[in-house]
């Protein structure tokens, strides 16, 4: 037994994380960071976040991240992170070159209260960023929300860097959240499809799941370029996937630049593809083509013609809200039943639009938002289910409670693939199906006896 | 520089290759870095030759961690049966989760909090107000739900900065349960230049709070401890199973799959066994003041440097039983190592490596190379001291930084009942007579060759470069210099948590070493970078089927 002083007694916790099911605001940041072209992300704090930051990147994406540091001692810590910053900038200009510097804050540096504003426009007025460089910064206290915040701030410091012409570009801009790069191309691939003019930001594809070829680029070909991001003021709307993650963005150029937007979930699943699809038609003033239509009856045929294998799934699913509302969604849609479902990161509302996606389940569903990944173990031990959806940790799990699992989320720091391959849209869904499907399978050809042994299933 | 570009790579000087890699530097950074990469002489200098130490450069992407990851990660981290709860917001914990691969065994007892991973998941009203009520409650629950022997509280960056008092917390939740120890450790981030100086703040509280808590004497002859053995991939499970065979008892290993009474129990060891010597060299030193085990330097990676730390011990104790047990032992492993590099060399021979990991490890793993009969022609650390890479004689002569200085250095005296010197004066001059080293440490460079390259806090920018310019057969350093190496075509191997290998420590573990160098600096893919179209780009006029 992994984790064998896991008690199946329930007792309240006021103070004691156990097993976390979020982490800290910076590395959403510099995931954030890494989706905007030759922009290299700079943690203003000790180094040791920023390697803890880059390393977890690192694992999960199985590529190369860089970032930098103001690598803070004692000195800086008591008067200030200022001299640390000036420097860096300068540093990374001179010994980099990359057109953006995207600066976010860590614990440390927002404790002393450093201005990440006034140390810009300082570095600034000393001539320490070149003419055509950028500097973006966000502000990402750990201490507050989860990883997932520290994206959706970065994220919203690219809107501010919104410069409207005046003129509309005909464009809609796309916020897709923290998804996987592959999700991204997936968007992009949607959307060229529909033949909708699209500003995706942040774009980690071809950044983070680039090829080997036997050089290395620290900035890579994708990402969303600073003339993209200017642009964003001048779209036509905004879709923004994901309340958690993209919503503060969208809400910034709405309230800014009156670029209209919408909150709408992630595009995970049957339902809420179909209304990204819808949305875009409806922005964009297209018709959606015969081969979304394709794909989207292929989802269904699939889901179809297994249903008897999904049918009363019990499931445990962790990780992040945007994520996890959607598969909630899609798990429900298919006749299964989300059980427990547990986030770590902070918001009432995420409870409320659980029950409301289950409220038709017709059994109790545990949810909770700021919960951690031992109260979740103890659902399962109270009430154990078919299936855990989650991160890589949740294999402690899997493994005690000898349960079909799948790897969904972040960080997945022991399998290959999600880099790659989407689970966005219906393509996407048809992924996710597969590999439930699969696990599920393969404990049932385990575990039935050998009368019941079949081939053809 | 267009001259040099020309110049085919192998017949770059290393002063050439030293002025390219500081060529892209503002002046004041490139005089700073000056001073860290040196030239090796592959001599024993009295005075430092190279700065080591310092604080990393703001804006330089550096592989190095801080101290919270020296102290939580490092030396603490591979205790079994001690809760060890990070009080700070939930990144430092999260990221310090299972993510060094010390391997654990729950033992007879089944008690095993290493999966686990604990938080006070600081808030912004903590941080305002002050998280020690938090800390109180958390410990509570903790002590509560899992009624562990020990707990152990981190303070991470903020826990300093708002002024916690988690010693005082923690003397009084131990006053308060009386049957579970509980310690901190001022480990914030911000203190000290690297990890270096967390394992020293941990060093300092496992003397102070854990070491010496339980007289009873444990069965076994020849009783050492084994500091600076962290278990990663299961090196220390390899070395244990050495030990067994040997007849040599070890009480304690500081700190792979520990336990607290391990730890409790160590002053009733005869010698300290030193492998990494940068991480622990502290908790040796205190031990021979206050109880008067002498130590030595060992290193258990390599088959040869095994054998070799195993005679160490032996003649230490010197007596024939054991002397002759470990000799046999080393014949009857002996074989296996040897038939793998009869086997393994031949298409090892002549390749070259570099490598840049922790303090002492890079030294470590050199010998595994030089069996394999490859070449190390650029090393360095990512948190070493001068006396790592120039050896304890420099010692005297390295000055102590402010930064260094914010570190606590305990005063130790010998302990009034309990000090006990192991040998007498007459039997340690015997044995130094007879060329037995105590207390030494050689380093990193008298080990390398003349001309080398030896450089300290290696950052992404030199390392990208050295690898361009020197193109060496493999690469070893962390996770987050992986795949920027692995782009350039140069397979790297980790060498703070292995990639997903491991043990490579005694014999045995030497064997899977040779087998992995083998596959990584053999690999075919490394000749897949380029498409055929690409290596052959004229166009052919003759069909394959024609
Ligand atoms: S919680 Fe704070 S100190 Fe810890 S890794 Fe995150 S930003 Fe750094
Ligand atoms: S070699 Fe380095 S990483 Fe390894 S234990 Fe020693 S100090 Fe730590």
């Amino acid at each position: 037994m992994l984790l064998r002083h896991t008690p199946t007694d329930i007792t309240e916790r006021k103070a004691l994380t156990i097993n976390p099911a979020k982490t800290c605001q910076p590395i959403g940041a510099m995931y954030a960071a890494l989706g905007i072209h030759g922009c290299l992300p700079h943690s203003h704090g000790s180094q040791g976040c920023c390697a803890y930051h880059r390393s977890t990147l690192t694992r999960h994406y199985k590529e190369p991240i860089a970032a930098a540091t103001s690598s803070f001692t004692e000195g800086a810590s008591v008067f200030g992170g200022q001299a640390n910053l000036l420097q860096a900038i300068n540093n990374i200009f001179t010994v980099y070159n990359p057109e953006v510097i995207a600066v976010h804050t860590t614990c440390l540096s927002e404790t002393i209260g450093d201005d990440l504003p006034q140390i810009k426009k300082k570095a600034l007025a000393e001539g320490k960023i070149p003419k055509g460089k950028h500097v973006l910064s966000a502000s990402t206290p750990s201490y507050v929300g989860s990883h997932v915040t520290g994206f959706s701030n970065m994220v919203k410091s690219m809107a501010m860097a919104a410069e409207p012409t005046g003129k509309k570009n005909g464009k809609v801009n796309i916020i897709p959240g923290w998804v996987e790069p592959a999700d991204m191309e997936e968007i992009k691939r949607i959307t060229k499809i529909i033949g909708v003019k699209t500003i995706l930001f942040p774009d980690t594809s071809g950044v983070l799941n680039g090829p080997l070829s036997g050089e290395y680029k620290m900035f890579p070909e994708g990402g969303t370029t600073m003339a993209e991001l200017k642009s964003t003021g001048d779209s036509i709307g905004t879709l923004a996937l994901g309340e958690w993650c993209s919503a503060d963005a969208a809400r910034e150029l709405d309230a800014k630049h009156k670029v209209p937007c919408s909150v709408l979930d992630m595009p995970f699943g049957l339902k809420a593809t179909d209304r990204f699809i819808d949305a875009l038609r409806t922005i964009g003033g297209v018709t959606i083509p015969e081969q979304i239509l394709h794909e989207r009856g292929q989802l269904v045929d699939m889901i179809s013609d297994m249903h008897q294998y999904l049918y009363g799934k019990k499931v445990a699913l962790v990780g992040d809200p945007d994520q996890l509302i959607a598969m909630t969604e899609f798990l429900v849609s298919m006749d299964m039943k989300p059980l427990h479902v547990v986030t770590g990161t902070p918001g009432k509302k995420f409870e409320k639009r659980i029950k409301e996606l289950t409220k038709d389940m017709g059994c109790k569903v545990n949810v909770k938002a700021k919960g951690d990944m031992f109260l979740l173990h103890q659902w399962i031990k109270n009430e154990p289910v078919d299936l855990i959806i989650g991160n890589t940790y949740c294999k402690y799990i899997a493994r005690d409670e000898d349960l079909p699992y799948v790897r969904w989320g972040f960080p997945i720091l022991d399998r290959q693939g999600h880099q790659y391959f989407p689970t966005v849209g219906y393509k996407g869904g048809l992924r996710l199906l597969e590999k439930i499907l699969g696990v599920l399978l393969d404990r049932k050809d385990r575990d039935d006896p050998e009368s019941k042994f079949e081939l053809v299933l | 520089m267009a001259t040099n570009a020309k110049k085919k790579m192998v017949q770059w000087e290393p002063s050439d290759i030293k002025a390219e890699l500081l060529r892209q530097y503002p002046p004041k950074v490139a005089r700073k870095r000056a001073k860290q990469i040196m030239i090796n002489e592959a001599q024993q200098n009295d005075t430092p030759a190279l700065t080591a130490n310092v604080r990393t450069i703001p804006g330089i992407i550096t592989m190095r961690g801080c101290t919270y990851a020296g102290c939580k990660g490092v030396i603490m981290g591979p205790t079994r049966d001690i809760v060890n709860l990070v009080h700070g917001p939930i990144g430092c914990s999260f990221y310090a989760w299972l993510t060094r691969r010390n391997q654990t065994d729950a033992g007879p007892d089944g008690e095993n909090y290493m999966n686990y991973c604990f938080s006070t998941d600081m808030q912004d009203s903590d941080i305002i107000f002050g998280g020690e009520k938090k800390l109180t409650a958390a410990i509570q629950e903790a002590y509560d739900l899992f009624h562990p022997k020990s707990i152990a509280i981190f303070a991470t960056c903020p826990v300093g900065l708002i002024g916690d008092d988690i010693h005082t917390v923690a003397k009084n939740m131990k006053e308060k349960f009386g049957d579970c120890n509980v310690y901190a450790f001022s480990c914030e981030g911000y203190k000290g230049v690297s990890q270096s100086a967390g394992h020293h703040i941990a060093n300092n509280q496992v003397f102070r709070h854990l070491v010496g808590l339980n007289d009873e004497i444990k069965p076994g002859k020849y009783k050492i401890n084994l500091l600076g053995e962290y278990n990663i991939g299961g090196d220390g499970f390899e070395i244990d199973r050495i030990f067994k065979k040997c007849g040599i008892t070890c009480i304690s290993t500081f700190s792979g799959n520990s336990t607290y009474d391990q730890f409790a129990s160590s002053h009733t060891a005869d010698l300290n066994a030193v492998m990494c010597h940068r991480s622990i060299n502290y908790v040796a030193d205190m031990m021979e003041t206050k109880y008067g085990i002498p130590w030595v330097k060992v290193n258990f990676i390599g088959a040869k440097a095994t054998a070799k730390s195993l005679r160490k011990i032996a003649g230490y104790f010197g007596e024939k039983e054991l002397i002759d047990r470990v000799e046999e032992v080393i014949a009857e492993e002996m074989p296996e190592v040897e038939a793998a590099l009869a086997e393994i060399t031949p298409r090892t021979e002549g390749k070259t490596a570099m490598m840049f990991v922790g303090g002492s490890r890079a030294h470590h793993y050199k010998e595994l190379f030089d069996e394999l009969k490859m070449k190390t022609i650029s090393a360095g650390y990512e948190f070493g001291h001068q006396d790592d890479y120039e050896g304890r004689q420099v010692l005297p002569n390295i000055k102590v930084d402010a930064d260094s200085r914010n570190i606590e250095e305990i005063e130790v005296e010998p302990d009034e009942t309990r000090f006990k010197p192991r040998k007498s004066d007459k039997e340690m001059k015997a044995l130094e007579k007879k060329g037995f080293k105590f207390k030494e440490y050689d380093g990193l460079a008298p080990d390398m060759d003349k001309g080398t390259l030896i450089i300290d806090d290696l950052n992404q920018y030199e390392a990208e470069k050295l690898v361009e310019l020197m193109r060496p057969d493999i690469f070893c350093a962390g996770i987050k210099e992986k795949y920027s190496i692995q782009k350039l075509g140069v397979p790297m191997k980790q060498l703070h948590s292995y990639d997903s290998g491991g043990p490579y420590a005694g014999f045995k573990g030497a064997i899977n070493f040779y087998k992995e160098i083998d596959q990584l600096v053999n690999s075919k893919v490394w000749s897949y970078m380029k498409a055929p179209w690409q290596e052959n780009p004229q166009l052919s006029a003759s069909y394959n089927w024609e």
